[in-house]
């Protein structure tokens, strides 16, 4: 009786033993995995950064100015201004027109005879 | 009982026999036998406690020696972070960014590296320093030869390389040269908003990582918070709008040149919130490239040097306002009621002149509009010092302002030893308290606010902080109609903007010289101003250092001809960004259409 208990034991802990070891490698497995995904998150967030970092640098104002002052024939992009806005009541619309203007509130002097789209 | 099968019989017949045969006494060999039987037993059970000793001492060196060995592992090993422990949001805890108040970076991080020389592991030391001389200009072959050939056997090169450099040092080739990952403070903007952001440097620096620190400016006040990795993926939003700063320093730059100033500064404010939209000062410098401070020279002649918060100046009749409100607020006078401006008053060895003759008398409104020293200097006469040092501190006059900036706590205004009447007459008009520019916007802005202090802040806020109200809104309007009067038909008559009402005050104040006199032809000239004048929003000061106006046939330096008309020209180009909108008066009707406006 006792040799079947002892021999049960055994087989138990050796089982269990095997049970651990398999788990433990799974878990070391994971967290390998874990680990390269936070890696790569990483790096992506790094190169995410970069990118905002240099989408920051092209659209410094600075150079924005001089793009603008070098392209002013092409865009005329001039600073806003006072003179640049105007009353709904002043635009000039079709007799016909029917819309409701209440709804628009701001307006901008157009370059006469430049296409204003955008 | 283990081992001993065999049985020795207390009495054995072989024995017992022949000695009763020899008529001897048996019990003694019976006696003998069970002395020997008692004899290994106590053998048997000395074996099995040595044993178990044995055992227990095996366990308790195996116990100790595995927690010791943990021990000297745990203390002799590199610290390693835990590997299953789950990191949450932030993965790579880095310096967080800072942003304006839309969002728009105005610093960041990027990763770059530092080069070092391990110098047993150079192959030709010779080759590789010349090579390295050609790479960075700044470097010298010689000494380089001289360290990589003498006694060290490691040493920094380049604290942060660009990407071709990098390429460059690769293709040198030398195994003793040596990269080692950094992260590095970028502002893409370069020297915009400078003396806010400040800048950031290394601190105690490894091969592996370098810790980065911020200098001056919000990346030093706010250090703790951007280093904090719980906080590292939220940027740090300022009140700083990009679009605008650039705006105002882009004006100011202009105006500084074109009037020959040695230094000029301009402050952009929200008066409800306190939040500074703009701070700019000139010269600035390029936080990536930050300047060591000056070893020799004035400070304040350092590019590093922020004239908006450090600069402290006597503002001149800018303050005439605040005795005037102050007086009205005590009801001591009354818009229209006349003041006495015959002079010059005479004061033990002190006058009091005004730049003009005034006449007799002027309506308080008239004193502001005209700029009379002599008749604010009455009215504060009314006031008295006392009350009058009150109602300053109340605006924040008398102690430094906490602004979120480290630089801000150079800005203590220097006020009188002894607060007497006639400190209180001469600062009335703004002499005797030097205060600096950004203390000038604050009280402006209680004005503009309808009557409440305000403290100034460079962080973005979400709602009014006004703080307690130092004037009644009926006092905050008059004096409000005053300052626009002055730009209508007063000294700032050049800082009428089209579209947008503005009010203010000039002030011109002669630069205190090194002897403590004042100098002859070179002053500060400021102008304070609230803008759209009916429903005040922002409060700019602008003020120039030295600067002077030379298109006339002779040079003016009053702030009329010098800070207005800068100023004017930067409300014309800021309102529109700010979303004020303007007073529409447009003669080209035809030619407005219709915009899509997000």
């Amino acid at each position: 009786m006792r040799s079947v208990f002892g021999l049960l034991t055994v087989v138990i802990v050796m089982g269990l033993a095997y049970w651990a070891y398999q788990e433990n490698i799974k878990t070391q497995a994971a967290i390998a995995r874990t680990e390269k995904l936070q890696a790569d998150i990483g790096a992506a967030r790094s190169r995410l950064s970069v990118l905002r970092a240099e989408w920051a640098f092209l659209n410094r104002p600075d150079r924005l100015i001089n793009l603008s002052n070098q392209y002013l024939t092409q865009l005329h992009l001039a600073p806003l201004r006072a003179e640049n806005f105007g009353e709904i009541g002043q635009v000039d619309f079709p007799s016909d027109f029917k819309f409701d203007l209440r709804s628009i509130d701001v307006i901008e002097v157009a370059e006469r005879g430049h296409n204003n789209d955008g | 009982m283990t081992g001993n099968s065999l049985r020795i019989p207390l009495r054995p017949l072989s024995r017992i026999l022949p000695a009763r045969a020899r008529g001897e006494n048996t019990e003694s060999i019976e006696r003998e036998n069970i002395r020997r039987r008692h004899e290994e037993v106590r053998e048997d059970a000395r074996l099995r406690a040595q044993s178990r000793l044995l055992v227990l001492a095996a366990i308790f060196i195996g116990l100790y020696s595995v927690v010791g060995l943990r021990m000297g592992m745990l203390s002799a090993a590199e610290p390693s972070e835990l590997r299953a422990v789950s990191t949450g949001s932030s993965i790579i805890a880095q310096r967080a960014d800072i942003v304006d108040r839309k969002g728009r970076i105005l610093a960041t991080n990027m990763d770059t590296y530092a080069l070092y020389v391990e110098t047993e592991h150079l192959v030709d030391p010779e080759y590789t320093a010349n090579q390295l001389a050609l790479v960075f200009p700044d470097l010298k072959a010689e000494k380089l030869i001289k360290d990589f050939t003498g006694n060290r056997k490691f040493m920094w090169i380049k604290k942060k390389l660009s990407p071709d450099q990098v390429q460059a040092v690769h293709d040198i080739g030398d195994p003793g040269l040596r990269f080692g990952p950094r992260e590095m403070r970028l502002y893409p903007n370069g020297k915009l908003a400078a003396h806010i952001l400040g800048g950031a440097s290394f601190g105690r620096e490894g091969v592996d990582a370098a810790e980065l620190i911020g200098v001056a400016g919000v990346e030093k006040t706010f250090d703790d918070r951007l280093r904090d990795p719980a906080q590292s993926g939220q940027a740090l939003a300022l009140s700083i709008d990009l679009s605008v700063q650039a705006a105002v320093e882009r004006v100011l730059y202009g105006g500084m040149k074109l009037l020959n100033a040695r230094g000029a500064a301009a402050i952009l404010m929200d008066v409800e919130t306190g939040e500074l939209v703009s701070l700019a000062s000139l010269p600035d410098f390029d936080p990536n490239h930050r300047p060591r401070p000056p070893v020799q020279g004035k400070p304040s002649d350092s590019p590093l040097f922020n004239r908006a918060v450090q600069g402290v100046y006597e503002l001149g009749s800018t303050f005439k306002i605040f005795a005037v409100a102050q007086a009205m607020e005590l009801g001591l006078v009354a818009p229209t009621t006349m003041v006495d401006t015959r002079g010059p008053i005479r004061w033990g060895k002190f006058k009091i002149r005004d730049f003009h003759d005034y006449g007799a008398k002027l309506p308080v409104w008239e004193v502001i509009t005209k700029s009379s020293n002599i008749g604010t200097a009455r009215i504060a006469q009314m006031i008295g010092a006392e009350r009058q040092q009150e109602f300053l501190a109340n605006l924040g006059f008398t102690k430094e302002i906490p602004l979120e900036m480290i630089e801000a706590s150079g800005g203590k205004p220097l006020l009188p030893p002894k607060w007497s009447e006639l400190s209180a007459m001469t600062i009335s008009y703004g002499h005797g308290l030097s205060a600096t520019p950004l203390h000038l916007a604050a009280g402006y802005a209680a004005i503009a606010n309808g009557g409440y202090a305000v403290q100034p802040t460079l962080i973005k806020q979400t709602q009014p902080r006004l703080g307690d109200r130092v004037m009644s809104e009926k006092t905050a309007r008059n004096a409000m109609r005053m300052l626009r009067g002055v730009v209508t038909n007063g000294t700032a008559s050049m800082g009428e903007v089209v579209g947008y009402s503005v009010a203010g005050k000039t002030g011109t104040a002669d630069k205190p010289s090194a002897t403590g006199r004042y100098e002859k032809d070179k002053v500060i000239a400021t102008f304070a101003s609230v803008f759209p004048a009916n429903d005040p929003k922002y409060v700019l000061v602008v003020s120039l250092d030295e600067a002077e106006d030379t298109t006339g046939s002779e040079p003016r330096r009053t702030a009329g001809w010098t800070a207005v008309p800068i100023a004017a020209e930067i409300i014309g180009r800021i309102a529109p960004l700010l979303g004020v909108r303007p007073v529409v008066e447009n003669p080209d009707a035809a030619d407005i259409t219709k915009v899509n406006w997000n």
